[in-house]
């Protein structure tokens, strides 16, 4: 039973790959891929973080390298702290992370919704596969690349498609939201703009 | 009352029944444990509380496997979070647990609060603290009246649908909107509570417990209503934990988990109150902890109103994040430039990553902000207790009846709009 | 009000107890006062669909607090949440469903028009796949704004030639 500054300490010194992470409130630890799951299940089993909080990704867009980064929060019910861990995927065309479905069965939902939003995979999970979108959605929604507005595609079902004769198509953005953009204020790009201005009702989209 | 049934033991029961019997001698080579039938119960069914779809595969009346299918209600709720100021996004977290809306909005305030490392004054502190146990009594009210309706007693929910409507009336007063209001900003909340609403609340506590011990009554002791829960839906303590339940499921579960007292924010350590933990984990103990809750939090509600601190109900100080009053902006020029940049560029957060729980009603609620600096996140992730607490299902929800389901459902108490996003 | 279908007329020269009337009157009179709603509760209007069928706004008034959640059993659908693609196929099923005559209400912003969820996974508006009768605006609509489309539908509805078309020489 450590406190989560001794715990992330200790991990520090088993494991000399691991690094701080810059964070805003808990204890946060970078892990290469290769000592993930040790890691984690030194915490769980060590170190009494025994309950999975939270399992995500970020994409840094691309460009960035590395892209992907699967970040995991653990929580110790006994002593009531947090510790965040964080590992970039090795590969930013095809991630790939090891699963944690072993150590927690409550992963595997979360690590089906990772896969669903960004394409990672999880390497040893039972039962891989989209989650909150249909089977068969073209792209992963929450990669930078992919709009919000969303890409068009036949409905999920082929015979109301037929019936109907509607795909899905992307939702018309004119008109908002207005917003800047993140990061640090930019003042000659500081006028906030709606997104796409290319095209709205009585403007047909151009296509491209 | 056997609710693990065995499948093979039953079908070799109709067997000899059947040969016994003497069966269907036209069939002579029939195969009682013949084929499964796969069917879906949902996702629009008026017992999945929402768009949820459960596949199951059926041996009979029992189940064999389980697979919640959901995603029906994914709106894109992070994606948007991705494009949206803070403030902006104030509307979807109320659409998250929609029965709880005040809750949601005072989780994702503190969230962002912490990437700025801002504190809010203690009279807003104490707003947020009685909105947010009106806003758990109101959806464990619901829970319960859509539990009750499930396994067929309609009175429930009428009665429980009565009180809400009570809380509607507050709600409206305080913030506009009965349901879904929008009421906290980053750094404080929209408006100061109006003249004599602390009464009202007051006095919608004292008729309110005994209408409450009228309608708990209506089921305690039920005897349809004990068959058919006491033992069904068990959760184990190990599967709790291992699952990610937390909230109501988790503590009926004997896991004491909760963070108003592990990890106390917005001033709920100034207030005592108990946290009821059931021991056997099954559907009965859920519904009695969700009773139990929605006394505590009148509790509290009635402490807090004793307690009630004067002073500013938004940080003053934080000129970059919460807007200025309006007379001074009317009126002022840099209290104008102010709210024009924290309207149209958001609240300037600095760089980091945050990650913040509360408890809410349905479980635990948690926001992982990840800020480039600015007014808008890079990536907000919801942490929702309904995913997590139907993560489960596939576990409990096998070698039982059909009609389980549906109780098991109902004690599960989750919400789509929250589970999806 | 437009509507030429509403007479009905009391002829009391021919004998007590017969009201002569415009078939088509008739048969709308008895649609509109017991319209069965198939509440597709999506997400959080359909909180205030249940709220308007409690005691303080009474949908019962209106004849519409059958509630049930057969198709077979009801003449309106009540859209009432956001539609997502993933869920626009069944919500079109159920529709096909149900048996003629048969109406839609699209209720709040979500289904009316996408309402603030401009996404990859939402439906811009049921009415893509449902023809829609009524929109009520709303996030969500006040229950005296259902009541309010409700009484719109009644008087749409009263507008229709029922009977004549049965009457119709089929050419």
């Amino acid at each position: 039973m450590t406190a989560p500054a001794d715990a992330a300490a200790q991990i520090k010194a088993r494991f000399p790959q691991v690094t701080d992470r810059a964070s805003s409130d808990h204890p946060a630890v970078n892990v290469p891929v290769a000592d993930l799951v040790a890691v984690l299940t030194a915490l769980r089993d060590e170190h009494g973080f025994d309950h999975l909080a939270d399992l995500t990704a970020i994409d840094w867009t691309e460009g960035v390298s590395p892209r992907f980064t699967v970040v995991y929060h653990v929580y110790s019910s006994a002593r009531g702290d947090y510790v965040r861990v964080a590992t970039d995927c090795a590969d930013d065309a095809e991630p790939a992370v090891p699963s944690v479905v072993s150590l927690w069965p409550g992963a595997n939902w979360h690590e089906r919704e990772c896969y669903d939003m960004f394409g990672i995979k999880f390497t040893g999970h039972p039962d891989l596969r989209r989650i909150l979108m249909w089977d068969g959605y073209p792209g992963w929604p929450l990669r930078k690349d992919f709009p919000l507005a969303g890409v068009e595609t036949p409905l999920p079902d082929p015979e109301i498609y037929e019936e109907t004769s509607t795909p899905v198509i992307p939702a018309p953005m004119m008109g908002g939201p207005f917003v800047a953009s993140p990061g640090e204020i930019n003042l000659t790009e500081a006028e906030p703009r709606a997104k796409d201005e290319s095209w709205n009702e009585r403007v047909e989209k151009p296509k491209n | 009352m056997p609710t693990e049934l065995n499948v093979s033991e039953s079908a070799a029961r109709i067997a000899t029944a059947q040969q016994a019997g003497g069966g269907s001698p036209a069939l002579p080579d029939q195969d009682v444990v013949g084929e499964k039938m796969s069917l879906s119960m949902g996702p629009s069914h008026p017992s999945t509380h929402g768009v949820l779809r459960i596949q199951m595969e059926l041996d009979g009346e029992i189940l064999t496997k389980a697979d919640p299918i959901i995603g029906y209600l994914h709106r894109g709720d992070e994606k948007i979070a991705e494009n949206m100021t803070y403030n902006q996004f104030v509307p979807y977290t109320d659409r998250l647990d929609y029965l709880a809306p005040l809750a949601n909005n005072m989780a994702y305030a503190i969230a962002v609060e912490k990437l700025a490392g801002l504190e809010v004054p203690p009279r807003c502190q104490a707003i947020r603290v009685i909105t947010a146990e009106m806003a758990r009594i109101s959806s464990h009210l619901m829970g319960l009246g859509a539990f009750g309706l499930d396994v067929g007693a309609w009175t429930v929910l009428v009665l429980s649908l009565n009180q809400r409507e009570h809380l509607y009336r507050l709600f409206e007063e305080l913030t506009g909107a009965r349901f879904t209001t929008s009421y906290t900003r980053i750094g404080g909340v929209t408006r100061d509570i109006p003249d004599g609403w602390l009464d009202r609340v007051g006095k919608f506590c004292d008729q309110f417990l005994p209408a409450l011990e009228e309608i708990l009554a209506l089921l305690t002791r039920n005897k349809i209503f004990t068959d058919r829960t006491v033992g069904v839906g068990v959760i184990t303590k190990e599967d709790a934990i291992a699952y990610g339940l937390t909230g109501p499921n988790a503590r009926g579960s004997g896991v004491a988990i909760d963070l108003r007292k592990d990890k106390p924010y917005s001033g709920y350590e100034q207030y005592e109150f108990d946290v009821p933990v059931g021991t056997k984990g099954d559907s009965y103990d859920r519904y009695l902890v969700r009773g139990e809750e929605m006394r505590q939090s009148v509790r509290i509600i009635r402490q807090v109103i004793k307690t009630f601190p004067g002073g500013d109900w938004y940080a003053k100080d934080a000129r970059k994040i919460f807007a200025p009053p309006k007379d001074k902006i009317l009126s002022s020029m840099e209290e104008l430039i102010q709210n024009f940049m924290i309207v149209t560029e958001g609240p300037q957060m600095p760089p980091g990553e945050v990650y913040f729980e509360a408890e809410n009603p349905k479980g635990i609620l948690g926001f992982f902000v990840v800020s480039k600096g600015g007014g808008v996140p890079y990536r907000l992730k919801i942490r929702s207790p309904s995913f997590c607490n139907l993560s489960i299902v596939p576990k409990i929800c096998t070698g039982i009846l059909i009609s389980d389901v549906v109780t098991i459902l109902g004690s599960l108490d989750f919400v789509m709009g929250e589970c999806d996003r | 009000m437009v509507s030429s279908n509403t007479e009905l007329a009391y002829q009391s020269q021919i004998e007590g107890g017969i009201i002569v009337s415009k078939a088509d009157a008739v048969v709308n009179w008895i649609r509109t006062n017991s319209i069965w709603p198939m509440p597709m509760g999506l997400a959080c209007c359909a909180i205030e669909l249940m709220a308007v069928g409690n005691g303080r706004f009474d949908i019962s008034r209106f004849g519409a607090e059958v509630m049930r959640f057969s198709p077979r059993q009801s003449d309106c659908m009540i859209v009432a949440g956001s539609v997502t693609y993933k869920m626009a196929p069944q919500v079109r099923r159920i529709y096909d469903q149900m048996m003629a005559p048969k109406w839609v209400i699209a209720m709040g912003a979500c289904a009316s028009s996408g309402g603030m969820y401009r996404s990859y996974a939402h439906m811009q508006g049921v009415d893509r796949i449902l023809p829609v009768d009524v929109y009520i605006s709303g996030c969500p609509p006040r229950p005296e704004a259902i009541i309010d489309a409700i009484i719109k539908l009644q008087a749409k509805i009263k507008t229709e030639r029922a009977a004549s078309n049965l009457f119709k020489a089929s050419a």
